[in-house]
């Protein structure tokens, strides 16, 4: 499992989840995208084509970051979800909190 | 298979891909194991961790897999008091859905065929059913 991180030309921050989001690493996300979200950014996409599963901590830590984030004046958006992934974003309605993507290159045009 | 989880959330994702990938093939469709199975036994190990041995490095949770003719069951047990799933509120109602934590046992519920849990409530049993 690993996080990547990088900015496109236009500021946007790109997460890349490899693996699992899951209790165990949640933490690890979570500070990357603050200390991103302190030194100024306010645009981040994370991208989960490359995530095989999330668990519950791993959707909460979402839900707080975006929170954050947008307190901030910023705004994130998720892309790149399997269709097993779609699926319990649904089950959990946290697809009506996310503007969820299917690729990142798109969340990044719709910024 | 049996074995014995330090009570540390960062070994969650070494016990799931050890049950995982030495789950005989044919037991279940790659897709549940992939999916299903690792979502779910990442949650009952958190919780177990989390509520149950208090993240106690002294302490572990205890799992076993059992493999049945048409289904794999997995028992995760810690030694906590248990705690009551009837009271647990539901994280898709308004209310709950900008809440960081209280998700877990719903997303269980979801993706395995069957929950049971132990009268002390300190142990969940997980059944995944072949061609479901």
């Amino acid at each position: 499992m690993r996080f990547t991180l990088k900015k496109d030309k236009s500021g946007v921050v790109i997460v890349g989840v490899e693996g699992q989001l899951i209790v165990g690493n949640r933490q690890e996300l979570k500070q990357k995208v603050l200390d991103a979200l302190e030194e100024g950014s306010r645009k981040f996409v994370i991208d989960f084509s490359k995530t095989g599963y999330i668990d519950s901590s791993g959707l909460g830590v979402l839900v707080s970051l975006s929170k954050k984030i947008r307190e901030q004046g910023g705004e994130l958006r998720l892309a790149g979800l399997n269709a097993d992934l779609q699926t319990l974003f649904e089950l959990t309605k946290l697809d009506t909190l996310f503007a969820i993507t299917r690729t990142a290159e798109e969340a990044l045009a719709a910024f | 298979m049996k074995l014995d989880v330090p009570s540390d959330l960062g070994m969650v994702g070494d016990a799931v891909e050890l049950v995982a990938n030495n789950l005989p093939p044919g037991t279940l469709s790659p897709r549940r194991i992939s999916f299903n199975l690792r979502t779910a036994l990442a949650e009952a190990l958190g919780n177990a961790i989390r509520y149950g041995t208090g993240e106690d490095p002294d302490r572990s949770v205890r799992v076993r897999v059992e493999l049945l003719s048409d289904a794999v069951r997995i028992y995760v047990v810690d030694d906590g008091s248990g705690f009551d799933t009837d009271r647990l509120p539901d994280p898709t109602r308004p209310e709950n859905i900008e809440r960081e934590f209280g998700r877990g046992l719903f997303v269980i519920r979801h993706l395995v065929d069957d929950v049971a849990f132990n009268e002390k409530g300190n142990g969940i049993c997980l059944t995944l059913r072949a061609g479901a």
